[in-house]
């Protein structure tokens, strides 16, 4: 009992020293003192009557939001006497592999710099800093030769690593039994299964409504769609981010899904946000930096060649070079398995107070990493509103879809949680694939690396997004692959190999999500 | 065992091929007994002509109609609807009605647009009311982007000045081509700040009774270049022009996509950016444009009310003694369109032969199936076709095509002049609940 006070007093502290001395601080002080000219405010109640007045112009509301932001970047409350690394992921053995991992990919960064003779940060001459400046909304039509840089991985390098993570405190050697793991991730891990899932996903439910099933152009939307429309209509209203976060849970409406996920991720466009993405692009502008080579080939590899996400081309540059410049980005990986890559100024190896971190948020892209920016680009077509709520997504979610660690959200636990789900849902169909060298896993890492972006149309992309932001977890990417593989089990039953597999899971264009994650928890 | 239907074609293009095949037709040349003939517009005239023209008999249908010049030739379709409005105000109908600047409310659906040379000096007139607006030249005979240029001075359009007075028709005898001058429009929607137009089929199987349908899978051509109003780049046909035609040639031409987008893209980023109610406005004002372009050239369609002459540049007077031609006829439109950043459609032209060429991919399959669906309605079953078909395909049978307009039906229901009756296309709401603040009478 004691132990929960402590507990509680430890957060409120940390979130009170987190967000002191932040915009909405100063806000609030500011407000505070000028309504005190207000006739309301009476001097005998003057402490409740300053609250009240907080209250009703929507200013407790949003410290309430900014509270609940915290809250979700709080990681658990841990032992007093737990190092910082302890936070960032608790198990020993994902560390280690996490940082040689790292190793791995600056060392592949680095050769490249020194093979292309191309400096990690080149300050531009001023006419190519005008040049850039007249060229900033339409750098799409810029061809740099970038026949020379390969992206520093690709997915499938990452799932090797993964799939070679062993725990020193755990034997698997045993045989291929009918009790045994048949998939490639050789850890084990705390998964939900399908009933844990279908426990906490209630709203999923075959007797709950909800956008993506019952709102169907032949159901009548007195049913359940009119009442949900107005329903969202108030929390919009209302700005409560907790409250959204529950909406979303059953989907948004397309009309107002924008406003509802910036509210859940209490991505603001105030002044003092576009001002900052104003000094993001300033930087890009005076600086060039080798990863935007890697952007650039990524968006042109990938989004330019997508039948959604060609139109956006330019958006997707003035949101990721501004993305790798931002150092507020350095604040997640207190919480996040990696370490960001350092760099010594020229001449200065090794000593220590002349490492920069590089780049300077310290996220070097992989291939498909602009696929986390592109379907938020149907939803927000200002560019500074667009980046601020792609970096918190950042921070939430897709950086646990590329770094090694024991969270439940991520990627070696969906990678894990799907191949479980899959087994034991259809073992006959897991032992087939498995059996013709088709593990099913080789397959599905690729949609959940990039949480489907790319792989399903947009609309149902948006529809899965709606229950990562409701549920607050990556999960629903795994339950979801193992549902696709559920859907076409009948034609993998057919196939003698791993090419034909992927054939007959090429085209993930025509699913409806939905549908297929109910029936496969709920049915 | 039932007869094989009898087609000829001379358009080599395999998506048409492609499914006659399928349903195991037979190809036959036009000196033979034919039951189905998807013919170029050129060769439609032939068909039809006073001299060389011939009476069809009752199995046998064309892809065109007659008189369809009236809707795809940039001047006649102006001339048209110019026309059909002054007809609908002479009659007081509310859809005639302006407002108090003197714009149609309901039927400002092109720009200001006039004839050159014949209009010329009414054009000078509107254009020196703003002289710094931007005015788009285009020839009246040719297609996907050809001969196209913008102007922004006089000076630019200055052979078309002189001999004002004479007609179109004088005017092509003297070597000079007849054009159509608009009004640019330079505040287009812009999307990743690209310019796009859309392209919607629209088929016709009668138009006394007007019966349309629309194609659910049209598409966006984007341009790809940046759109950009200045006036350095009106000579840039890649930043203005949106035809593929034109584009598949632009540095950054991409074949995969070829610059495309669904129009279910379009409207999920239009709900999702705008707002689901101006969404459905826009789309609802789209197929309004449509159904009041088709009515305006309803007129042209046989059987009509009083024979007149008139005169079409090199085509045969079209005073024909060959009567109630039009029920061996459907057709299958091109309409483009363009939205400004009002959200607001305007109707730039309707094209009677759209390309059946592929771009892509997804082109191929989209055409293919564009084909399928309008041969599934127009030769029900794979049939020998009956020019007296009732022309009232089941629901099953449209495929991918919507209702857009069926005037039989409206005419029938004997409904309340209000309510949308013989229209089915319309947001989900409203096919349940009440008026919606868009004019409704269809009638």
């Amino acid at each position: 009992m004691m132990e929960e006070g402590a507990d509680l007093s430890v957060t409120i502290a940390q979130i009170v020293h987190r967000l002191k001395g932040a915009h909405l601080h100063s806000q609030l002080e500011k407000q505070a003192r000028e309504c005190l000219h207000r006739p309301e405010i009476k001097l005998e109640s003057l402490k409740e009557d300053v609250r009240s007045f907080l209250k009703a112009s929507g200013w407790e509301r949003k410290l309430q939001n900014a509270v609940y932001r915290e809250l979700h970047i709080l990681p658990p409350p841990g032992h007093p006497a737990a190092p910082p690394e302890h936070t960032k992921e608790p198990l020993v053995y994902m560390r280690k592999a996490q940082a040689s991992w790292e190793k791995r990919i600056l060392k592949s960064l680095n050769s490249m710099c020194t093979e292309l003779g191309v400096p990690l940060a080149r300050k531009r001459p001023v006419s190519e800093q005008k040049e850039l400046t007249n060229k900033w909304n339409e750098m799409g039509t810029d061809e740099p030769d970038l026949s020379k840089f390969r992206p520093v991985y690709a997915p499938k390098d990452f799932l090797e690593v993964l799939i070679s993570l062993k725990n020193p405190n755990y034997d698997c050697r045993e045989g291929l039994t009918a009790s045994s793991h048949w998939g490639l991730i050789q850890i084990s891990l705390n998964v939900r299964d399908i009933p844990q899932m279908r426990e906490a996903y209630p709203e999923l439910s075959l007797t709950c409504s909800q956008l993506g099933i019952d709102d169907h152009a032949h159901i009548p939307p007195d049913l359940f769609e009119s009442e949900h429309i107005r329903i969202g209509k108030k929390v919009v209203s209302e700005q409560d981010s907790a409250a959204a976060q529950q909406y979303s849970r059953q989907g948004c409406p397309t009309g107002f899904r924008a406003q509802l996920w910036a509210l859940i991720l209490n991505a603001t466009n105030e002044p003092e946000d576009i001002m900052h993405y104003e000094q993001l692009k300033a930087a890009v502008i005076h600086h060039d930096l080798l990863v935007d080579n890697l952007i650039y080939k990524d968006v042109k590899l990938t989004a330019s060649n997508d039948d959604y996400y060609f139109v956006f081309e330019d958006f997707l540059y003035q949101v990721l070079l501004c993305f790798s410049r931002d150092t507020a980005v350095l604040e997640h990986f207190s919480y996040n398995s990696a370490t960001p890559p350092k760099s010594y100024i020229q001449g200065k190896t090794g000593a220590e107070e002349f490492t920069v971190v590089y780049p300077p948020n310290g996220v070097i892209p992989f291939h498909g990493f602009s696929m986390y920016v592109s379907p938020l680009c149907f939803l927000y077509n200002e560019p500074s509103k667009l980046y601020s709520v792609f970096r918190e997504m950042y921070v939430r979610y897709f950086f646990r879809l590329h770094s090694i660690s024991s969270s439940p959200s991520g990627i070696v636990s969906l990678c894990l949680q799907f191949e479980r789900l899959l087994q034991n849902h259809l073992p006959q169909l897991f032992y087939h694939l498995q059996a013709i060298g088709a593990q099913p896993l080789r397959i599905a890492f690729k949609w959940m690396v990039r949480a489907f972006s790319g792989y399903l149309s947009t609309d149902q992309l948006l529809l899965l997004w709606d229950r990562i932001l409701g549920y607050d977890s990556l999960e629903i990417v795994a339950v979801l692959a193992a549902a696709v593989f559920t859907f076409r089990a009948e034609n993998l039953m057919q196939v003698t190999s791993l090419a034909s597999a992927e054939a007959v899971l090429a085209d993930l264009s025509t699913l409806k999500v939905m549908p297929l994650l109910q029936v496969f928890l709920f049915a | 065992m039932a007869a094989k239907v009898k087609w000829v074609t001379d358009i080599e293009k395999s998506v048409l091929l492609n499914n006659f095949e399928k349903r195991g037709w037979i190809q036959v040349t036009d000196s033979e007994d034919w039951n189905f003939y998807w013919m170029s517009i050129q060769t439609i005239r032939n068909v039809f002509s006073v001299d060389t023209g011939y009476r069809l008999s009752d199995d046998q249908m064309v892809n065109h109609f007659p008189n369809h010049y009236e809707l795809t030739r940039k001047d006649l379709m102006i001339k048209n609807i110019k026309r059909y409005r002054k007809e609908l105000e002479k009659e007081s109908s509310p859809l005639a009605e302006k407002d108090e600047n003197g714009k149609y409310i309901y039927l400002d659906f092109v720009p200001v647009t006039f004839m050159l040379p014949a209009d010329y000096n009414l054009f000078v007139e509107e254009f020196r009311k703003s002289p710094s607006s931007t005015w788009i030249m285009k020839p009246c005979g040719k297609a996907q982007g050809k001969g196209i240029f913008l102007i922004n001075k006089l000076s630019q359009i200055k052979k078309w000045s002189r001999d004002s007075r004479t007609s179109t028709f004088v005017a092509a005898n003297s070597g000079k081509e007849a054009y159509v001058i608009s009004l640019y429009i330079d505040n287009p929607l812009l999307i990743g700040g690209k310019k796009f137009d859309l392209r919607l089929y629209v088929l016709v199987t009668t138009y006394r009774p007007l019966k349309c349908y629309m194609y659910k899978l049209g598409f966006c051509r984007f341009c790809t270049v940046k759109y950009t109003p200045s006036t350095s780049e009106l000579d840039n046909m890649f930043v203005h022009l949106t035809n593929v035609a034109i584009q598949k040639h632009g540095d950054d031409y991409n074949h995969v996509h070829g610059g495309k987008w669904t129009v279910s893209n379009l409207r999920l980023y239009l709900e999702s950016t705008r707002g689901k109610e101006v969404t459905n406005l826009l789309f609802d004002q789209i197929h309004w444009i449509v159904v009041q372009s088709l009515k305006a050239v309803a007129i042209w369609a046989f059987p009509r009310p009083p024979l007149r002459f008139h005169f079409m540049i090199n085509i045969h007077i079209t005073y024909s003694p060959v009567m109630n031609n039009d029920k061996h006829c459907f057709e299958c439109y091109g309409y483009d369109i363009i939205i400004d950043d009002k959200l607001k459609p305007w109707l730039i032209e309707v094209n009677a032969s759209p390309s059946l060429t592929s771009s892509t991919a997804n082109d191929r399959i989209l055409k293919y199936n564009l084909i399928n669906d309008t041969l599934n309605i127009v030769a029900p079953n794979g049939e020998i076709p009956d020019c007296r078909w009732n022309r009232s395909p089941p629901k099953e049978a449209l495929g991918n095509y919507q209702v857009l307009y069926d005037e039989e039906q409206a005419l029938s229901e004997n409904a309340d002049l209000r309510s949308r009756s013989g229209q089915a296309l319309g947001s989900k709401s409203t096919r349940s609940s009440s008026v919606r603040p868009v004019p409704a009478t269809w009638k």
